[in-house]
C-alpha cells in the first residue's frame, strides 16, 4: 500500500532530483572540501554552489549562510550566540507556541539565570503584538519568534516584529523551518538578524540545516572545531546533504508558486470537505494568514491518536496534537496557548501537504475520514445519536 | 509511534461489546474529557450472580479502547465476586501487555469495574473522596497509594504512567515521592510484584546459584533444581548432601527460607530423588 503522506510538517520526502544529485558524493567524489588537492577541491566548489542556491531562495548573500546539522542546532546556535555576544543582557523574548527546539532551550536558559518572556497568542493563534512590544526591554538580548507555526500553520508578522526589535537594539531570530519554501522570504528587505532552516522539511535529507546570520552580526560559534564555515561552525561538512539541500532550495524556489496555488487548493478542498461532512469539527488557527499546506482540524469528542491509527489502517499519514500523541499527558502546548477547549484539543488532526500530493489522494482522505470519526464517536460516552451529550455525562 | 501488541490493535480496530446494557445492574463512568480519556461501563447480572452481559463506551486513545474492550470480554461469564478480583495488570496481560506510558488505560478499566460493582452492590464509589494530590488530573492520594502497591511502582515517572498523576504541571512530584516512600516502606512482602512462571523459575535459579550453592559447597554438597510446579520447588541433593542425614533440615531451614525471603513467600521446597 502506497502511503498517502499528509505529514510534511513532520518531515518530507527527499526529491528524486535531490537524491540523484547527492549520490556521487557518497562514492566517486568523496573528497574533503578543505583539502588542497583537486580531488577535494572540486567538492569545495560544489559546496560553494549549494551555499549560493540556499542564499538565493531567501535572497541572502552566500556568506550569510552557515550549514548546520539540523534546525534545532541552528536555533541553539542563534540564541546562545546572541547571549554570548551581549553578556550584559539577561532577558529573552519568545512566544508561547514555539517549537521545542526553542521552548526547551528557553526553559534551560531560565534555569541558568536568564529571564524569559513568552508572548501569548489569541484564540486564532495570532501573536499579541501589543504585548510583544511591551515585552522588549533594555535588558533584552534577543527575540526568537517562529515565522510560521508547525502545528497550525499560522504565519506571524515577523518582519514587523523584527523592526520593533531593531529599533531597540535587540537581535531578532526566527525559526523559519516551516516557512522557507512555502512563502516568499527576502532577507535583503528584512530586519531579521538570524534565521533557521531545516533541510528535511523542504525535500532535502534529514541531518542538514542552515543558520542565516546577517552580515555584520556579532557571532559566537556553538560547535568549536576546525575552520569550516569560516570558523563559525566546526566539523567536516556533510557534503552530500549540503549539496542536496542546495538543489532542494533551488527546486523550492521554482515550486513556490505551486505551493500557493496547487497545494493550497488541495488543502482547501480537503479542509472544506471535511468540515462539511463531519459535524462538530473546526479549524484551529487563523485561516486567512496561514501556510498554504497546513490544516489543523479538531473533531469534537474523539481522541486524536485513535483517529490517526484508524487512518493508518488506510495508509493515510497525519499527526495530532492530542495528549496521547504529544509524548506528554496534556494536549499540544500550541492548542492550549490558543485556549482551544479540551473537547476539541484532544481530537485535533494536522494535515500537512506537499507538491507531491495528488487530488486523488485528497479525495481518498475525504471519503475515508468521515466514517472513521463516525465510528469512533459511536464508541464515545460523550456522543449519542449524532450529537454531544457531554453536559449530561459531565453533570 | 507506540509499540502496541497485535491484540491491542485487534481490540482497537474491532472492539467487542460496544454500547450500553439496557437497564444495567452495574454502571459507572470514570475519567473525563479534560483528562483525554473516559470509560462508561455497564453490566447485567443473571439470577446466579454471573455477569451475563457487559458493554462499554470509551473516549480515548487506541489502548484505552482496547483495554475497555478487553475488560468486557474478561468479566462476561464471571460472578461479580470473581470479576472484583481483576487487577489492572490482568487487563494489560490479557492484551499481551501495554506500553508503560499507557498503563493508565488499564488502571482506568479497573477503576470503572470497581465503581460499577460498587454501584451494583449499592455501595458508595470506591475512590470518591480523598485528598487530591494531582490537581491537573484530579488523582487522589488513595489512588496513587493503591497503584504503587499493586504494581510495585518505584518512581514518579511510573506513577505518572499508571495514573497520569504528576503528568501536568509537576507541582505534586514531591508529594508523589512521599507516597511512594511511605507505601514501599510498609510490609515488603505485600508489595511484591506478581511473578510469571518464567520469572519465578529464573529468580529461583539465580537465588540458588548466588545464595544457596556457596553455603552447600562449604560442606562439599550441592543442589540441583529439578522442576517448579506452582509454588512447589522440586530439588535433588548432590555430593555430600545426598548422604547427609540432616539434609532435610537444611532444605527447610536454609533453602526454603532463602527462597521464601528472596523470591516468593509461599514457596515450598521438596526433595526428590533423581
Amino acid at each position: 500500500m502506497n502511503p498517502v503522506y499528509l505529514d510534511n510538517n513532520a518531515t518530507s520526502q527527499v526529491a528524486p532530483e535531490v537524491l540523484e544529485a547527492m549520490l556521487p558524493y557518497f562514492h566517486d567524489l568523496y573528497g574533503n572540501p578543505s583539502s588542497m588537492h583537486t580531488f577535494g577541491g572540486q567538492v569545495g566548489r560544489r559546496v560553494r554552489q549549494a551555499r549560493e542556491q540556499v542564499a538565493a531562495l531567501i535572497n541572502a548573500q552566500p556568506e550569510e549562510i552557515i550549514f548546520t546539522s539540523c534546525g534545532t542546532e541552528s536555533d541553539n546556535t542563534a540564541i546562545r550566540s546572541a547571549l554570548a555576544t551581549n553578556p550584559g543582557k539577561r532577558h529573552l523574548v519568545t512566544t508561547r507556541v514555539e517549537h521545542p527546539a526553542i521552548h526547551s532551550l528557553v526553559a534551560r536558559l531560565a534555569q541558568e539565570g536568564y529571564r524569559a518572556t513568552e508572548v501569548p497568542v489569541d484564540a486564532d493563534g495570532r501573536l499579541n503584538m501589543a504585548q510583544y512590544a511591551k515585552s522588549l526591554t533594555p535588558d533584552t538580548a534577543i527575540v526568537s519568534c517562529m515565522w510560521a507555526n508547525n502545528e497550525t500553520g499560522v504565519i506571524f508578522p515577523v518582519e514587523e516584529a523584527a523592526v520593533l526589535a531593531r529599533n531597540r537594539g535587540i537581535l531578532f531570530h526566527t525559526d523559519a523551518v516551516q516557512a522557507v519554501g512555502k512563502i516568499p522570504i527576502d532577507m535583503r528587505r528584512s530586519a531579521i538578524d538570524l534565521l533557521s532552516i531545516s533541510g528535511h522539511k523542504l525535500h532535502a535529507p534529514k541531518g542538514v540545516g542552515v543558520l542565516y546570520v546577517r552580515k555584520g552580526t556579532r557571532f559566537a560559534p556553538f560547535l568549536i572545531g576546525g575552520h569550516q564555515e569560516k570558523g563559525r561552525r566546526g566539523g567536516t561538512e556533510n557534503v552530500p546533504s549540503l549539496i542536496g539541500l542546495g538543489l532542494a532550495c533551488e527546486l523550492a524556489g521554482q515550486n513556490l508558486e505551486k505551493e500557493n496555488t496547487l497545494v493550497k487548493s488541495l488543502r482547501d478542498k480537503l479542509e472544506n470537505a471535511l468540515l462539511e461532512r463531519i459535524p462538530r469539527s473546526r479549524v484551529n488557527g487563523d485561516r486567512l494568514n496561514r501556510l498554504p499546506n497546513t490544516s489543523n482540524i479538531s473533531f469534537e469528542f474523539v481522541e486524536g491518536e485513535a483517529i490517526l491509527l484508524r487512518l493508518n489502517e488506510f495508509g493515510i499519514c497525519a499527526s495530532s496534537g492530542s495528549a496521547c500523541t504529544s509524548g506528554s499527558l496534556q494536549p499540544s502546548h500550541v492548542l492550549r496557548a490558543m485556549g482551544v477547549p479540551f473537547t476539541m484539543a484532544h481530537g485535533s488532526i494536522r494535515f500537512s501537504l506537499s507538491v507531491y500530493n495528488t487530488e486523488k489522494e485528497i479525495d481518498f482522505v475525504i471519503d475515508t475520514l468521515p466514517p472513521i470519526i463516525d465510528s469512533l464517536r459511536k464508541l464515545s460516552p460523550y456522543w449519542e445519536v449524532g450529537d454531544a451529550i457531554c453536559s449530561r455525562v459531565e453533570g | 509511534m507506540w509499540e502496541y501488541t497485535d491484540k491491542v490493535k485487534e481490540h482497537f480496530l474491532n472492539p467487542r461489546n460496544v454500547g450500553e446494557v439496557e437497564n444495567p445492574d452495574g454502571a459507572a463512568t470514570v475519567g473525563s474529557l479534560a483528562c483525554g480519556d473516559a470509560l462508561k461501563l455497564t453490566f447485567k447480572v443473571d439470577e446466579n450472580g454471573r455477569i451475563q452481559d457487559a458493554r462499554f463506551k470509551t473516549f480515548g486513545c487506541a489502548s484505552a479502547i482496547a483495554s475497555a474492550s478487553a475488560l468486557t470480554e474478561m468479566i462476561k461469564g464471571k460472578t461479580v465476586e470473581e470479576a472484583a478480583t481483576i487487577t489492572n495488570q490482568d487487563i494489560a496481560n490479557f492484551l499481551g501487555g501495554l506500553p508503560e506510558e499507557k498503563m493508565h488505560c488499564s488502571v482506568m478499566g479497573r477503576e470503572a469495574l470497581e465503581a460499577a460493582i460498587a454501584h451494583y452492590r449499592g455501595e458508595p464509589g470506591p475512590i470518591e473522596e480523598g485528598k487530591i494530590i494531582c490537581e491537573c488530573f484530579g488523582v487522589t492520594e488513595e489512588e496513587i497509594a493503591r497503584v504503587v502497591k499493586e504494581n510495585n511502582l518505584r518512581t514518579i515517572e511510573e506513577v505518572t504512567n499508571y495514573t497520569k498523576a504528576g503528568g501536568g504541571c509537576g507541582n505534586c512530584h514531591e508529594t508523589i515521592q512521599e507516597i511512594i516512600d511511605r507505601v514501599r516502606g510498609e510490609g515488603q512482602a505485600v508489595i511484591r510484584p506478581k511473578l510469571s512462571n518464567i520469572q519465578k523459575i529464573k529468580m529461583i535459579e539465580e537465588t540458588i546459584d548466588r545464595e544457596i550453592r556457596p553455603l552447600l559447597h562449604q560442606d562439599g554438597g550441592d543442589l540441583e533444581l529439578i522442576d517448579v510446579v506452582g509454588n512447589r520447588v522440586l530439588v535433588a541433593t548432590r555430593g555430600a548432601c545426598a548422604s547427609c542425614a540432616a539434609s532435610h533440615l537444611t532444605m527447610k531451614q536454609v533453602v526454603e527460607a532463602k527462597l521464601r525471603e528472596l523470591v516468593w513467600p509461599e514457596l515450598e521446597v521438596e526433595e526428590v530423588s533423581q
